[in-house]
């Protein structure tokens, strides 16, 4: 090893930074895809977040969509096996015809539950956490009572979408090929979170759909008085919402495996909300956010399973590896607890709108 | 003179009904129109089991079953008073929390800190004479619960950070400290998966039937004692106070920040305590996988009750009901308990459509279901609701 390295590296105490820091530039790019994998669905939570925050209504059911829409996803799948078959797979994504139309029921699934969230919060006016918080538990409820039901039979479900594999010329550049293949060597739902990511942002921010969302979502009275229609904007975004959520959902069980466990989505849409919270409620900052917190797991599982070498190895092996687990939730709360106060909700966050009263 | 005051009573009896009728109507209207959807879910399930005959029947063999499993017989009704005290418990820490404005999700992780602190006490005391070793081993699993509720409370009072996220984020923490503690330093380390010893003179003593115990006791005290804290005492009135309009709390003079941290810490003792009950009264150990429905259960019950201390301990009794028969349901006609969440969500769904509810039954003088809890959406930023 290069003496000046090793030299860093027996500092006391300072040393061990060294180690960490040599550790996770060693690590980086076989974990970079995991990464984006592990940010995925968090991300596609957050921003289904801030599409439905930015123009006023809280959404805490996004657990609860994205666990409906990958049950319904996968279970699509395995109902229409035996009608059309499991086709081959295309040559893109390994796509077949099954996989496409559970995606688009798994869509769908989000579609109609971000519907209810949006008539109780919206017309009903019911208080907006109670809502979320009943899609939670009938999602639990539904998908669990289902699965059993389902898994008696031990059915075979569509399978999954594949990676799309880059060209080893360009995953093989020195030094700069990693971040290739971590944005490149994907499944189609990763890959299509950079592009809304990337689209989400600009029209949110340069576009009049996006001023009116903000518009309606800082100062409702205001946008009427221009024409705008609240109620209106408030059920787009909530049932676009619903479709963000649902891909982080079909993600889950359509590309990262290709069954569905009960409570799979495991506090995802909740870290989701998060990471909408510190990247201040903007596409950008989500990503990022779901980025750091997707790190924090991926750093995590590897110190677990490939330990560093030398003193840091031995201290980091002393932890239980059920810290490791703990991890991305207590990064979370250390991170929201460190931002919140700086980070500011739109201002008509949470309250439903009243008309004017027609005089 | 005593006709008049006889036609006076009558009246007032005609008006305590008829407030009785308010409060339930709409309760008891949601209980049947949910029940009525689990059976459409129950009959139109069963088509997804292939070569299944269809039972037209089903949904009242399902729920005869469940009614069977919790009313049955006296040792199932013990049951369903088993199942209920976490519940009341439960209900009780979330609906504490409602009170002051703020959403405990987090009774899910205070239960198992509880169950484990509990646990970790008890097995060390385990021969001890009953008397001290059971105080001891409660009054951990209180400790542990105040404590993971008092985390929260103190993030939101000092950063903000909206407690909805710090409390779900808890839960799945207090999952991972279970399955390390369970599996580390208390494992027996007799068998390939690992089990923590047994309570033994920490235990919850049966006093009824097969398996009631003690921990009944524990949950009907703590009902009037909670009550007697919300609406005897200054404190309790603060936490009202802070809950339905934090500004004028502020005005009056009262610490909203302090209030958030001790309505949090009393949530979890509360929860804390169902933990505790539900280990050493039931299990009496503990797997690395100890899971509960107690958390989410308690949300439902806690809206039910409408946060009301009595409220909740009739909201408990039918969820635990429910929790008690499911078993049977599942032996007798093949249902999955899932049911049982099914129903509490579709339950809460009527409670909160109850103003459309009441539009289309055409209930004029009926109380909506759950106006008493409509302020507990604020922004994430909380902030600047308490921090200002």
């Amino acid at each position: 090893m290069d003496p000046v390295i090793q030299a860093l590296y027996s500092l006391p105490l300072l040393g061990l930074v060294f180690q960490f820091l040599g550790y996770l530039i060693y690590i980086t790019p076989t974990i970079a895809p995991i990464v984006l994998q592990v940010a995925t669905p968090i991300a596609f939570a957050a921003l289904c977040g801030v599409m439905c925050e930015r123009s006023g209504v809280v959404n805490i059911g996004i657990e609860g969509i994205m666990l409906a829409s990958a049950f319904v996803g996968w279970y699509a799948g395995v109902l229409l096996v035996p009608l059309i078959g499991t086709g081959s797979p295309g040559s893109l994504f390994g796509a077949t015809p099954a996989l496409v139309i559970a995606l688009g029921a798994a869509i769908l699934t989000g579609v109609l539950i971000s519907a209810l969230h949006a008539w109780l919060s919206i017309s009903v006016k019911a208080d907006q956490i109670i809502s979320g918080t009943i899609i939670n538990i009938a999602a639990f409820g539904l998908t669990g009572y289902l699965n059993t039901l389902i898994s008696q039979g031990s059915p075979n479900g569509a399978g999954s979408f594949s990676e799309f594999t880059p060209p080893d010329w360009l995953v093989q550049i020195p030094l700069v090929g990693w971040i290739f293949e971590m944005f490149l060597n994907q499944g189609p739902i990763t890959m299509s979170l950079i592009v809304i990511v990337v689209a989400f942002q600009l029209l949110l921010f340069r576009s009049r759909w996006g001023l009116r969302t903000r518009a309606v979502g800082e100062h409702p009275r205001a946008a009427e008085t221009v024409g705008i229609d609240v109620l209106r904007v408030r059920y787009r975004n909530v049932i676009l919402g619903g479709v963000l959520a649902s891909l982080g959902g079909a993600y889950l069980s359509m590309e990262a495996t290709n069954s569905f466990q009960q409570g799979m989505t495991a506090g995802r849409g909740f870290i989701g909300l998060a990471a909408m919270i510190v990247g201040r409620w903007s596409p950008l900052g989500a990503l990022g956010a779901a980025l750091l917190f997707s790190s924090a797991t991926a750093v995590g599982q590897s110190i677990n399973f490939f330990p560093p070498p030398g003193e840091l190895g031995n201290l980091l092996g002393q932890l239980p590896g059920q810290f490791y687990d703990a991890l991305p939730y207590l990064v979370t709360i250390v991170v929201l607890a460190g931002v919140v106060g700086r980070s500011i909700p739109p201002a008509a966050d949470g309250q439903p709108y009243e008309r004017e009263a027609a005089t | 003179m005593s006709g008049v005051r006889s036609a006076q009573r009558r009246r007032s009896w005609r008006q305590l009904l008829r407030q009785t009728w308010a409060i339930v109507a709409l309760p008891l209207i949601s209980i049947l129109l949910a029940l009525v959807v689990g059976a459409f879910i129950i009959l139109a399930s069963q088509f997804i089991l292939p070569g299944h005959v269809f039972d037209p029947g089903l949904a009242f063999t399902a729920y005869s079953a469940l009614f069977q499993g919790a009313f049955g017989s006296f040792n199932a009704i013990v049951d369903t008073l088993v199942s209920t005290a976490p519940l009341v418990l439960g209900g009780l820490a979330v609906g504490l929390a409602f009170k002051a404005g703020l959403f405990n999700i987090g009774a899910q992780g205070q239960f198992l800190l509880g169950a484990l602190a509990s646990v970790a006490v008890g097995v060390a005391v385990s021969s001890w004479p009953p008397f001290v070793a059971l105080p001891l081993a409660l009054g951990a699993g209180m400790l542990a619960g105040a404590f993971w509720g008092f985390i929260p409370g103190a993030l939101k009072a000092v950063s903000g950070a909206h407690e909805v996220v710090t409390t779900i984020m808890l839960n799945y923490v207090a999952v991972a400290v279970v399955a390390w503690m369970v599996s580390g330093p208390l494992d027996l380390g007799t068998s390939p998966s690992p089990i923590t010893g047994v309570v033994g003179n920490a235990g919850l003593p049966i006093i009824i039937g097969r398996n009631g115990h003690a921990g009944i006791l524990v949950a009907a005290a703590a009902v009037p004692l909670v009550a007697y804290l919300l609406y005897r005492t200054t404190r309790g009135f603060e936490i009202r106070t802070v809950g339905a309009n934090p500004d004028a709390a502020r005005y009056a003079g009262m610490r909203p920040r302090f209030l958030i941290v001790l309505t949090m810490s009393l949530a979890g003792l509360l929860a804390g305590t169902a933990g505790s009950v539900v280990v050493l009264g039931v299990t009496r150990q503990m797997t690395a996988s100890f899971g509960t429905t107690v958390g989410f259960d308690s949300i439902a019950v806690a809206l039910l009750g409408r946060s009301n201390p009595f409220g909740i301990v009739f909201a408990a009794l039918l969820f635990g009901s429910m929790r008690a028969g499911a078993a049977l349901m599942q032996i007798e006609a093949g249902i999955p308990p899932e049911l049982v969440d099914v129903l509490e969500a579709t339950i809460l769904l009527f409670l909160v459509a109850s103003p459309y509810l009441r539009r289309v039954l055409r209930l004029g003088g009926v109380r909506t279901g759950l106006e008493g809890s409509e302020t507990i959406t604020r922004s994430y930023g909380g902030g600047e609701a308490v921090a200002r």
